[in-house]
């Protein structure tokens, strides 16, 4: 993008363009001949890989807004259907929600590697602060979409980060009326909030462009940090640092899809598959893991004001960085104190993301105090000052001299902390979903568990029939519909037999030409009818308090896994918290609560129910429903028949997105090879 | 961007009965997307409530200004914690009122905080009493 290029396409016709307007000319110079430094390591594949992020959020974010309805009694719903009747649509989904977290996860270690490398100085100071804004409009751009499916999460997320603006002196309350447009979060919020979601990433890919433009006007940093001299000192554009990308991006693709087709769940949180309810706040609101660190900052510090203005200094001190260390040397490989010192900052921000999940109390608070003070510390006077009294060792004179001293043996051990360092990072959420005080349902196996699960179409037929004899009565499956039950990979009934079940069931329609409300027998369209008419008929026959919808139980429920199991929980895909919470609660109850424990009149006790007194009383007992395939009829059988049929309304998919996500690691895998060989035999000459 | 006019519309003021409300317990009622807690104190409560030193205070002020005289024992707050607006749970914490699950606010039983990160106490809404047993909020 720097200066006129020579480049003079053959095609008589691209040349006629060209003379008009030089794009390909722009293209060929900055993607094709473009000098890169020829030492660049991978950490410097990272920006293809958050280009290629950017352009996969667009497209899908696009087509799921297709599908999507911004409207807060509907939008849960229409997340739900996408879910479950958009071609794909359980795809397009996963890519997007677990595709905002790849694309932070991503971004930090870019950010990260600018830090170490020191990319900020002279003369990319306009680049990096280009970057921290990126980062920034990234931010609300991922808090906004987060809003979008309206669950308990979403809801409150957008009502806490919110309220942060009302900390603003005199026009605070002002500012979070109009970010409200109405007197609460509500439907005017989320209707604002879809449109802002939508604008955000094209300003994103705008401001990509500066970005862009910046890099290649400066040129690009390196791991040596001194400036290409001659010719030798680079490579070209393309072939050399294309095919290094494209490398990079399929092995990024492959960490990308393990979320996508075996833990799309991972990273969320359990109360969001709980539709928003202004009500009841959920007992622990803690935002998606990339702001972690920040809300850490905000709570340690114990006045409102000084909280927010805590938080938003501490992105905002990104952009006085260049400023901020004066150091002449750019490059942490040869400052061997800001080189600890960075690895110490990545502790402290990684245990910063840790505490920001945990609850405000005790230890946890005055934790949290010292390591806001060690963030800021950092870049106030840990850097400022290390470049005043550090001694660098000696830069090499070029790029190439620094190729001719290499020593690959750091990324090996780099790679390692990075990555342990992320996972407790990933991870952390897992720890804050909280149900204190009780016992840890024990594990159970399930067909469905592990990469190539299945869901046992025994059990699922059995299951639907422990749900329509017991559960119906008081709960609700309001996101199933009777031709459901013949969907491939469900309980495997037949279309006929569907509509035979659908059959059976009396279902409301109307009104006529009369205009009378009247009674006809269900069609497979049909979903699932409720056993109460609203919500607060649900309430008043059960003691004030409605029955959850049973759809998507077995997702809303979740227990915590503490530390380090849920970093095994990565490895070994284990997703199956919700289902073993609620084969637990099914079997917790004791007609004998232990010795000193009571619980309220009209409730029930329950050994895995938080807090122990449930309203529900014991559904099940022994030999309650007859099964005709001779499967004992016992409660432990009952529960787990049961809980695999809700596991399939929650997740009725579930084998397809595993069968493709056995297809998809396989290409994947031959991609990424063929990509590494092609390297290699492209850099073989230029080494 | 400021709420429209359905939306002001709709946040008219509303009437709620108290004759139903037994002592010692509260309801809550939504106005403007707001729950409002209307609790009816026992002596208990308002004796603690009337107790402290006010000036002892994050949030000066006195239980007195916070309810209608001749109307001691009814409690009308906006449950919104004035941290960072999440409900709070009432008949918890520490001083016999509410108590905010999220970042631990505790108020005592004239909505004002006590102890935690909020920095303000629970405000009281604009309401008048229509008649003993009724109260017209907004
Ligand atoms: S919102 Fe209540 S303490 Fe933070």
């Amino acid at each position: 993008m720097s200066g006129p290029s020579e480049f003079k396409p053959n095609n008589p016709a691209l040349q006629w363009i060209e003379r008009r307007l030089p794009i390909l000319g722009l293209m060929h110079s900055s993607f094709v001949a473009y000098p890169t430094p020829r030492n660049l390591n991978y950490w410097y594949t990272f920006g293809a890989i958050l280009s290629m992020m950017l352009g996969v959020q667009i497209l899908t974010g696009v087509i799921l807004a297709m599908h999507y309805t911004p409207h807060a009694d509907l939008a849960f719903k229409s997340v739900e259907l996408i879910v479950r009747d958009v071609n794909y649509g359980w795809l397009l989904r996963n890519m997007h929600a677990c595709g905002a977290s790849m694309f932070f996860f991503a971004v930090y270690i870019h950010m990260l590697r600018g830090l170490y490398y020191g990319s900020y100085k002279e003369p990319r100071e306009v680049l990096w602060i280009l970057g921290v804004i990126i980062y920034l409009l990234m931010m609300a751009t991922g808090f906004m979409g987060y809003v979008l499916p309206w669950g308990q999460m979403s809801f409150w997320g957008a009502t806490v980060i919110t309220n942060l603006f009302s900390a603003v002196p005199y026009v605070g309350e002002s500012i979070v009326t109009l970010l409200w447009g109405g007197y609460s979060v509500g439907n005017p919020t989320l209707n604002r909030f879809f449109s802002l979601h939508y604008l955000l990433p094209f300003l994103i890919a705008g401001v990509v462009v500066l970005h862009v433009w910046a890099l290649h006007v400066a040129g690009q940093n390196n791991p040596d940090g001194v400036e290409p001299k001659t010719p030798k000192d680079t490579v070209a554009f393309t072939p050399y640092a294309t095919i290094k990308d494209m490398f990079g991006v399929s092995c990024f693709l492959l960490f990308y899809a393990w979320f996508i087709f075996y833990m799309p769940n991972y990273l969320g949180d359990a109360d969001n598959y709980i539709p928003a309810n202004p009500g009841v706040t959920p007992p622990h609101i803690v935002p998606e893991w990339y702001y972690l660190p920040f809300y850490a900052i905000l709570r340690s510090i114990p006045n409102k004001l000084a909280g927010v203005i805590g938080m938003f200094s501490a992105i905002i001190i990104l952009c006085f960085l260049p400023w901020l260390d004066s150091a002449r040397t750019r490059s942490s490989k040869y400052r061997p104190l800001a080189k600890q010192f960075f690895w110490i900052f990545v502790v402290v921000c990684v245990l910063l993301g840790y505490l920001g999940a945990q609850p405000p109390e005790g230890i946890y608070v005055v934790a949290g105090r010292v390591l806001t003070v060690c963030y800021f510390a950092y870049f106030l006077i840990v850097l400022p000052l290390l470049s005043r009294i550090e001694k660098p060792r000696p830069v090499p004179n070029s790029i190439s001299e620094a190729i001719l001293a290499n020593s690959g043996k750091a990324v090996a051990s780099v790679a390692v902390t990075l990555v342990a360092a992320g996972a407790l990072l990933l991870g952390s959420l897992g720890d804050a979903r909280a149900s204190e005080g009780t016992d840890k349902p024990p594990g159970n196996k399930w067909s469905f568990a592990g990469p190539f699960g299945k869901f046992d179409r025994g059990a699922l037929q059995r299951g639907l029939k422990v749900y329509k004899e017991v559960c119906s009565n008081c709960h609700s499956l309001n996101y199933i519909a009777f031709r459901n039950l013949a969907d491939p990979g469900g309980p495997g009934y037949t279309a006929a037999q569907a509509a035979a079940f659908a059959a059976e069931y009396k279902v409301k329609d109307g009104p006529n030409e009369q205009g009378d409300m009247f009674e006809r027998p269900g069609r497979t369209a049909d979903y699932f009818p409720s056993p109460f008419p609203n919500e607060q008929a649900a309430a008043a026959a059960n003691g004030g308090k409605a029955p959850p919808d049973l759809s998507l139980i077995t997702k809303a429920r979740s227990y915590e896994r503490g530390f380090p199991q849920f970093i095994f929980d990565f490895f070994t895909q284990f997703q199956e918290q919700g289902p073993n919470y609620v084969d637990a609660l099914l079997q917790g109850f004791e007609d004998n609560p232990p010795e000193g424990v009571t619980v309220p009149e009209g409730t029930y006790y329950n050994k895995y129910y938080p807090g122990h007194a449930i309203k529900m009383p014991k559904p099940l007992s022994d030999g309650q429903v007859t099964y005709d395939d001779g499967s004992p009829t016992t409660v432990a059988q009952y529960a787990k028949d049961v809980t695999t049929f809700l596991m399939w309304t929650a997740e009725p998919h579930m084998e397809a997105r595993k069968r493709l996500g056995f297809q998809v690691f396989i290409f994947l895998i031959i991609f990424a090879g063929l990509m590494y060989f092609t390297k290699k035999k492209v850099w073989a000459d230029a080494h | 961007m400021n709420p429209d006019a359905s939306t002001i519309a709709a946040g008219a003021p509303i009437e709620v009965d108290l004759s139903p409300v037994a002592e010692g317990q509260d309801i809550k009622v939504f106005w403007r997307g707001k729950p409002i807690y209307i609790s009816h104190r026992t002596k208990k409560q308002i004796d603690e409530a009337r107790a402290v030193n006010v000036a002892s205070l994050p949030d000066p002020q006195s239980d007195e200004a916070r309810v209608k005289s001749g109307h001691e024992q009814w409690l009308v707050v906006i449950g919104i914690c004035t941290h960072l607006g999440c409900i709070p749970i009432a008949h918890e914490g520490n001083y016999d009122g509410f108590f905010c699950p999220c970042h631990g606010s505790q108020y005592d039983s004239s909505g004002r905080i006590r102890q935690g990160p909020a920095p303000a106490n629970l405000p009281v809404p604009p309401y008048t009493f229509v008649s003993d047993t009724k109260i017209q909020i907004g």
